[in-house]
């Protein structure tokens, strides 16, 4: 099979399976993400939807006895071929469910990765600071402490900082894994606000264990359910009355999963 | 359906309420807490006791018409059965004790703290549990085999390559010290990295940052309590050894100009002289007051790691 790069496909995988050992837990599936879309990834735990984002960004490689098998092209580059993993990784932003705050200030935690990269002016570092922590809708609560530690702040603080992080190297796909899960709903609100936001200069996959942020939030929404694609379709199609598999209604109903 | 929970009068509830454990339990549960309690404090009741009966010992020699402190602390000359007049300065001892300690964590910081972190972060499964066992062999090796070593293995070979006239000297005992303190400073060190948790690696890696940088930037400042004492535990084993230096170093009391000099160590000095100095004598409570010092220098040590650690914690 031939794959041609297409404006309309900025990540596209195809026939992707991960296996932990002799357990498989992502079993064969193909999608494509398209540029400057959010992508709702819903379903149970252990339907396979932390370890699919983290085959994407390859973090899955430091993860011991997991094997990988099909294929991950991002801007028509393969992800599992490509010559620079470093360069690939600042491509995608990342959001674990529950903050990991580096033990650096605040400042330090968003000037990591453009320092890390080469940038080493200050007036630029400054800038590019504030502006990410402006995106995270962070700016006004920490610009006079700057400089005390990141792991002080609150945990829906804490949050928004790993989201100022990981736009800090400036990546074309923003990926966000239960970013909600240890914050408060007011706080949830307004980061899903920033997403609605940052939707227009980036792709983003939102992995969520609410089905409704996903209706809330994303344009398509693809219903995973033990290693497989259950369904991935509109948003409004599968939150509506007649999804094409039975089993998507009765998950985003609530009646399983 | 959940079954109805039991009534309060039930007897499963009544005895429940009712129920007291037997006195001996009570009472073993009381003397496991006092034990406890002892075990705890007797480290402050051996520091203290060991400190006083040093001290006791020392003491009286501060009183003598000939003793000076300054000239004990300030003078290289040593000569505690000289006929004539007695001196006892140990400078030349401070020395030889600094520098063979200073070029032993020269060796051993660079090579103990790389170990540590290729052992934490770059060999593979087995290798470690290989390394590590090797590495905890090496920390288990007596330190009269070390000075043994040095004496016999290491003298001749420093002798042949460097054209030293002998073969035992700062640079000896140095690389022995380095070689004992390499295994406690990678195995505390491997600790401190381990216990960084993984959670800063992938966090880290997913912006994109080499895993030099990783390791620089993220896991070096994450681990550097550990790492700090994993050093000044090494250093604290350089000031006490006493029996490889004691053979390695050549035992001359001689301030050293170079790492090709014999030295004599603080400790090498009381462990070589106490038993030929009669009990009571000026020579004898001398030698105490120098356990006084190298006590007081170790405590040094472990205050100032103390507060570099606090203050890096504070901030």
């Amino acid at each position: 099979m031939v794959t041609t790069p297409s404006r309309t496909k900025q990540i596209e995988v195809v026939d992707l399976r991960l296996s932990y050992g002799l357990k498989e837990v992502i079993r064969g599936i193909s999608f494509a993400v398209h540029p400057n879309e959010i992508l709702g990834v819903i379903g149970p735990a252990q339907s396979g939807k932390t370890s699919l984002l983290r085959c994407i960004n390859r973090t899955i490689d430091f993860t011991p006895d997991s094997h990988v098998s099909g294929t991950i092209t991002i801007d028509g580059e393969d992800v599992y071929r490509t010559g620079n993993v470093y360069t690939l990784r600042r491509k995608i932003g990342m959001v674990a469910p529950l903050p990991v705050g580096l033990p650096l200030s605040i400042y330090d935690n968003v000037a990591f990765a453009p320092r890390c990269a080469g940038l080493s002016r200050r007036g630029e570092l400054d800038s590019i600071v504030e502006q990410c922590l402006r995106q995270a809708a962070l700016w006004d609560e920490v610009k006079d402490r700057l400089d005390s530690l990141g792991t002080k702040l609150s945990g829906g603080q804490q949050q928004r900082l790993t989201i100022a992080r990981a736009l800090s190297h400036q990546p074309e796909i923003l990926c966000l894994d239960e970013f909600s899960i240890a914050i408060d709903p007011v706080t949830t609100m307004r980061i899903e606000d920033v997403l609605k936001e940052l939707r227009r200069h980036m792709t983003i996959i939102l992995v969520t264990n609410l089905t409704q942020q996903a209706r809330r939030l994303a344009d398509r929404t693809m219903f995973l359910w033990k290693g497989e694609i259950v369904e991935l379709d509109r948003t409004e199609v599968i939150f509506s009355e007649s999804p094409r598999d039975r089993r998507t209604r009765e998950y985003v109903e609530g009646i399983f999963g | 359906m959940s079954p109805a929970p039991a009534p309060d009068d039930s007897p499963a509830v009544m005895a429940v309420r009712a129920a007291r454990r037997p006195l001996w339990a009570r009472l073993g549960e009381k003397s496991i807490e006092g034990m406890v309690y002892v075990s705890g404090i007797s480290a402050i009741i051996f520091v203290l006791g060991i400190f006083v009966f040093v001290l006791k010992e020392a003491l009286p020699v501060l009183g003598h018409e000939d003793f000076s402190l300054s000239r004990f602390l300030f003078s290289t000359e040593w000569y505690p059965t000289s006929e004539a007049s007695k001196r006892y300065g140990v400078l030349a001892m401070i020395a030889g004790t600094f520098s063979v300690t200073l070029l032993a964590m020269v060796i051993a910081v660079p090579f103990g703290l790389g170990a540590a972190i290729y052992l934490s972060e770059f060999c593979g499964q087995k290798t470690r549990e290989t390394l590590k066992i090797i590495i905890e062999f090496l920390a288990a090796v007596p330190s009269v085999v070390w000075g043994f070593i040095g004496l016999t293995v290491m003298s001749k070979l420093i002798v042949q390559f460097t054209g030293a006239p002998v073969g035992v000297n700062v640079l000896n005992g140095g690389i022995v010290l380095a070689l004992m303190s390499v295994p406690i400073i990678v195995s505390i060190g491997e600790d401190a990295l381990k216990a960084v948790p993984d959670s800063y690696r992938e966090a880290a890696i997913a912006l994109g940052v080499t895993r030099w940088q990783l390791i620089w930037r993220v896991l070096l400042p994450a681990a550097k309590n550990g790492l700090l004492a994993a050093v000044l535990l090494g250093v604290g084993r350089g000031v006490g050894e006493t029996m490889a230096v004691l053979m390695a170093t050549g035992h001359a009391v001689h301030v050293p100009q170079s790492v090709l000099d014999s030295v004599r160590t603080l400790t090498a000095n009381i462990a070589a002289e106490l038993g030929e100095a009669s009990a009571g004598s000026e020579h004898y409570r001398v030698l105490f007051l120098t356990g006084v010092l190298l006590f007081t220098l170790t405590f040094a040590v472990n205050l100032a790691a103390d507060a570099i650690v606090r203050g890096i914690r504070r901030k």
